[in-house]
């Protein structure tokens, strides 16, 4: 193994999340919001939020670390990160941030956050409402190309096309996530479960997506602490430990236009064999994946790109019964995920998968050791993360 | 969706959407003059021979700045699609479903253009079918702009 790596290095020492709330429905300002959830993690951690020293963050927060490091009266601000790109791709992105500042010594205990009242600010699934555009949009907005699904949706037909995988694996997504978040009470959809016959029967939003396979629009705030391995193994919650973090994008993914030359992926295909490289694991080893869902097509894609069964074998694997935490051989989404739970941009399902290790998830996969993250299927840059109890150190 | 028979003469969506603009930094002007006058412009390098679309300021195989435009026929195949419902701007509330297209270009080293497939929006669809580029001008717009959109041969 290179000497170059995270691996066993940083863990994730405190969680904390605010209510979640739908779209509009936080009182909260957004700033607000952020200051809950990092206080949260900072007691779920044992630490005084002034111990804080560093900030990660993606998809363009709008959350100032300075101002939040002046709101908080941290002794000092070390590290003020942002990973680019808009969508949930920079969730693993911020972790793998923070977590490359702490084991070079840049910083000693970093906070990774997603604050979102998208009640406040505009909403993601509406076009511009501006009279003219240029660049990259003038290619696709004129055209009535220009919500998230729609970017996404091509790219899914054609994978379908290739492939043969079937809409039968988005639907087993999507029900098996519903499902999970019958049992978590901080769920936005807790007590409103999905059906097949539900599922089957809502609207086209834009071919091959229907309703259920899109994520919702949220309000709220969640927080993760961060500390080198050391320090972790003194502190008040059991660590999660890091086992490994990558972030980015095949060549030319971002070619303009829909001109990826691999433009039927979720963008994994060059990150997943790092992801495993540096954890020191394989995909049989992994006891429960939380896989980004802005929409089921791209969870799909992101499970086979990262092994967890080919192209031919998808239909039969993505089933519903092989997804739950209870009777899967891969447990998915086991909180609810961006589909189910909260659209926390996916650092709720960051949360989720330390809660996994940590023993406290409401859909808890017996001995989950190893705890995989997908974040962001099909922008660049995307992103992935695996967690590791002390056992797999 | 009779009128939608006669391409040139009716747009395919309703208007209202952000019209396109040539980029101020003048990256793209030969492509939307060109649609202007029916011609089909694509970026090509200079130096190798390259195609390369969206346009950008080097070319991405030689590194070269010195990129052209060349003129081509817009006979390509259909790479992929998809079918609108959810209405994502107030100028397609009544507008119902419509088809957007992903070709791609064999004549232009296989380059892919978004636009919309005219015709019926219930129609089947098949990847790779053969489609060929018709030009719908809007000359009433403020800033009059042509698209180039695709139509099964
Ligand atoms: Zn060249």
């Amino acid at each position: 193994m290179t000497n170059r790596t995270l691996r066993g290095k940083v863990a994730v020492v405190g969680v904390g999340e605010t209510t979640y709330h739908k779209r509009g429905g936080s009182d909260d300002p957004e700033f607000v919001l952020a200051l809950k959830a990092i206080l949260a993690a900072s007691e779920d951690a044992g630490i005084e939020p002034r111990e804080i020293d560093g900030f990660a963050s993606f998809s363009n927060d709008r959350s100032d670390p300075s101002r939040l490091s002046a709101a908080l009266g941290m002794d000092e601000l070390k590290f003020a990160n942002m990973q680019w790109g808009g969508g949930g791709g920079g969730g693993s992105g911020a972790v793998a941030n923070a977590a490359a500042a702490i084991a070079t010594g840049v910083a000693d205990c970093v906070v990774v956050f997603r604050a979102l009242a998208q009640g406040q600010f505009a909403r993601f699934g509406q076009g511009p409402k501006s009279s003219g555009v240029s660049g990259d949009g003038a290619y696709t907005i004129p055209y009535g190309m220009m919500s998230p699904a729609q970017m996404f949706a091509m790219r899914c037909t054609r994978h379908l096309h290739e492939t043969g995988v079937t809409r039968d694996t988005y639907k087993a997504v999507s029900l098996a996530t519903y499902e999970h978040a019958q049992n978590n009470p901080r769920a936005v959809m807790h007590g409103r479960p999905l059906s097949p016959e539900k599922y089957d029967g809502a609207r086209w939003i834009v071919e091959p997506y229907q309703l259920y396979d899109c994520c919702m629009e949220n309000d709220g705030a969640a927080a993760m602490v961060l500390v080198s391995a050391e320090k972790a193994k003194d502190m008040k919650q059991k660590p999660a430990y890091l086992l490994g973090a990558t972030a980015g994008s095949e060549y030319r993914n971002a070619a303009p236009c829909h001109n990826a030359p691999l433009y039927a992926t979720s963008s994994f295909t060059s990150l997943a064999p790092r992801l495993y490289e540096m954890a020191g694991v394989e995909p049989q080893d992994i006891d429960v994946l939380q896989s980004y869902e802005n929409f089921t097509g791209g969870v799909v894609m992101s499970i086979i790109e990262h092994g967890f069964c080919s192209h031919d074998e998808a239909n039969e694997f993505i089933r519903y019964d092989n997804l739950l935490a209870a009777t899967g051989k891969l447990p998915l989404n086991t909180s609810g995920g961006n589909l189910a739970e909260c659209y926390m941009h996916g650092l709720e399902l960051i949360v989720e998968a330390v809660r996994q290790i940590r023993g406290e998830s409401p859909n808890q996969v017996v001995n989950a050791n190893v705890s995989m993250v997908t974040s962001g299927p099909m922008v660049t840059p995307v992103s992935n993360c695996i967690f590791g109890s002390q056992e797999t150190l | 969706m009779s009128q939608q028979k006669m391409p040139n003469q009716t747009p395919y969506l309703p208007e209202g959407l952000p019209a396109p603009m040539p980029s101020r930094d003048g990256l793209d002007t030969p492509y939307w003059e060109g649609l202007k006058n029916e011609k089909l412009m694509i970026q090509r390098c200079n130096v190798c021979q390259n195609w390369q679309w969206g346009p950008e300021w080097i070319c991405h195989a030689c590194h070269s700045f010195d990129l052209g435009w060349g003129e081509v026929k817009g006979e390509g195949v259909i790479y992929s699609w998809e079918r609108s419902w959810h209405p994502v701007h107030p100028a397609l509330q009544e507008r119902g479903p419509y088809i957007v297209v992903l070709v791609e270009l064999p004549e232009v080293g296989n380059i892919r253009m978004v636009g919309n497939l005219l015709g019926d929006p219930q129609q089947d669809i098949v990847i790779g079918s053969a489609v060929k580029v018709v030009f719908e001008h809007h000359p009433d717009a403020k800033v009059p702009f042509t698209l180039a959109q695709w139509q099964i041969t």
